[in-house]
């Protein structure tokens, strides 16, 4: 009888650790929702979180980052990163509401100026995907060069400046709620939802983390990785797309600044969220927490009245934890055994 | 054993790179459920040997027959489709996913559920641990990553992946250097299963201890030619290397 067996105790060891490694993200949600309700209570006397208003701004607020973040969590899994994704969104928010303000207020027009404005995102994806999957530029450096494409060519279609838009459907779709849930944060559950099964359930998602893992064992396996690469940056820039698209529709403008503090908070969203830049690990749940955090902090230092700038020293100091406790755990767990 | 038909036979052989004969006119056999040790310094052509036979390398000339038909594999995946699969040293397993994933690793199952294609999960770890039972290797938890496993049991999920696609030929190259004596142990028993499956195993070692607990002969290579070739049970360590060194 072979018995290959690890002792029990470290199989038990990494169990708990791994939870736990799952739960930080989690924890750091609440800590923050604590924090916020005790500093309103005790400096406003007031609630912070049994406030539906709050709780609805919070929601809006995670939306555009969240959009970045899920498709940047494919490619932070398969070990590339996408640093176009911010100027991809204000592409889009350009495009959409040029083509909009050309195709008037009919319902057909809007419905074309949001295709256009989807097609439009995809490009740059697929521009990535080809340089990164069939020239192999390095993903920071491909993504670096399309940042620089893609915010030029935003602020070119933008004359400059921001397009406004003067369009009855398109406030419905940015403006609008369905039950008290404004459409912006629903298309964005959906949409999350969407890229939850994708990544969990689909042989798609399944390589990509093959790819993240071992690169060399998943082309072996006979993974198709170029393929797999254009799709994923791709997926990318589209979510960055639809985030435009929202953004313009919700600010009756279309920006081409619109997403540029938004590629840190979607890298951090992921990173908080428990995903390694190394590639090979990270879960949609984990960076919709990631997201929230990012939305916690930033609408939470307003309600409390506290200049917005702490914002980034609190988003960086997350960060750096994050990635801390990551560390930690992976010195704690069954990292020993690889040589 | 000689009254069977080879699974694999290599005949006339050879591979220059440049005006380097990496091989030269090599042949040899190897029958269902044989174990055949590789053995030779480095540089003797072992590597290149195993490639041209799994895919990687075409032969400049000679011919390969596989189960009495002669094959030309442009790609290492049609040898793979063929049943010849081949372990590197490396292992080629992604250690961020558990052991289902990785015996299923680009070929997963799809079930549909509402009509929509999933990965089945529950069939590709079933599966796997119905392989590894019957290759008597024992792991406790298969929800846990690779990388939270023993070299041992790592390169055992290696061989499960082989043998659950069907390797009728399984070449190993170099699977014991990387493990400790007591793993090295459990790997030499797991050839000793694979052989009375009927796999054939081709065994690439420098460790002779290894080649003698395992093989049932050893080929030995010497600058790309074949040195000799001997019964493992009727030849001797010091003859081995005396044939590995050219003495």
């Amino acid at each position: 009888m072979t018995s290959l067996t690890v002792a029990a105790s470290s199989v038990e060891k990494s169990k708990i650790l791994s939870s736990l490694a799952s739960l930080r993200a989690w924890a750091f949600l609440i800590f923050l929702l604590v924090g916020f309700e005790a500093w309103a209570h005790i400096a406003y006397q007031t609630t912070f979180l049994f406030n539906p208003f709050n709780l609805q701004s919070i929601a809006i607020f995670t939306v555009a980052p969240l959009l970045l973040a899920l498709g940047q969590t494919f490619v932070v899994i398969s070990g590339g990163i996408d640093l176009s994704v911010g100027f991809t969104m204000g592409l889009a928010a350009a495009v959409f509401a040029r083509c909009l303000n050309l195709t008037g207020p009919w319902l057909g027009g809007f419905a074309v100026a949001i295709l256009v404005a989807v097609v439009a995102s995809a490009f740059p994806g697929l521009v990535n995907g080809i340089l990164i999957a069939k020239l192999r530029i390095p993903p920071f450096i491909g993504t670096l060069g399309m940042y620089g494409v893609a915010r030029g060519t935003a602020y070119l279609l933008a004359g400059g400046t921001t397009v406004p838009i003067s369009n009855p459907t398109a406030s419905i779709l940015g403006n609008g709620s369905i039950f008290g849930f404004p459409i912006v944060v629903l298309i964005t559950a959906a949409i999350t939802l969407i890229m939850q099964w994708s990544l969990t359930q689909t042989r798609f998602g399944q390589h990509i983390y093959a790819v993240g893992g071992n690169r060399q064992a998943a082309a072996r396996a006979g993974i198709n990785i170029p393929r797999n690469t254009v799709a994923l940056y791709v997926l990318s820039a589209v979510g960055a797309g639809i985030g435009g698209i929202l953004y313009a529709a919700r600010f009756s403008a279309g920006a081409a600044q619109a997403g540029e503090p938004l590629l840190l908070d979607s890298i951090a969203a992921v990173v908080i969220g428990g995903a390694s830049l190394f590639g090979g690990s990270g879960t949609i749940v984990g960076t919709v927490i990631g997201a929230l955090i990012i939305a916690v902090i930033q609408y939470g230092l307003v309600f409390v009245n506290v200049e917005p700038f702490w914002q980034f020293i609190a988003v960086g100091v997350i960060i750096v934890i994050s990635v801390l406790v990551d560390q930690s755990q992976k010195r704690l767990t069954g990292e020993q055994f690889v040589e | 054993m000689s009254n069977s038909i080879p699974i694999l036979s290599v005949k006339g052989v050879s591979k220059r790179f440049g005006g380097v004969h990496a091989i030269d006119n090599i042949s040899l056999e190897l029958y269902p459920g044989e174990v055949l040790a590789l053995a030779g310094d480095n540089g003797a052509g072992k590597s290149t040997l195993i490639k041209t036979i799994s895919g990687v390398h075409r032969p400049d000339a000679g011919v390969i027959l596989y189960g009495g038909n002669e094959v030309r594999f442009e790609k290492p995946q049609q040898a793979r489709d063929h049943g010849i699969e081949t372990i590197y040293q490396d292992l080629a397993l992604a250690d961020n996913l558990d052991v289902g994933a990785n015996v299923f690793l680009g070929r997963e199952p799809v079930k549909r559920v509402f009509g929509i294609p999933t990965i089945d999960r529950a069939r590709m770890t079933s599966e796997a641990v119905e392989t590894l039972k019957s290759l008597d290797i024992r792991i406790h938890r298969f929800d846990l990553p690779l990388r939270s496993l023993s070299g041992g049991q790592r390169q055992a999920v290696a061989i499960a992946r082989a043998i659950h696609w069907k390797a009728k030929v399984l070449i190993m190259d170099e699977p014991t250097a990387a493990l400790g004596v007591p793993e090295q142990r459990k790997v030499v028993a797991l050839i000793h299963r694979l052989k009375e499956n009927s796999v054939a195993v081709i065994f690439i070692s420098h460790n002779l201890a290894d080649i003698f607990a395992v093989s049932d002969r050893i080929v030995v290579l010497r600058r790309g030619n074949i040195a000799g070739e001997s019964c493992t049970q009727s030849t001797t360590g010091e003859e081995i290397v005396r044939l590995m060194v050219g003495g």
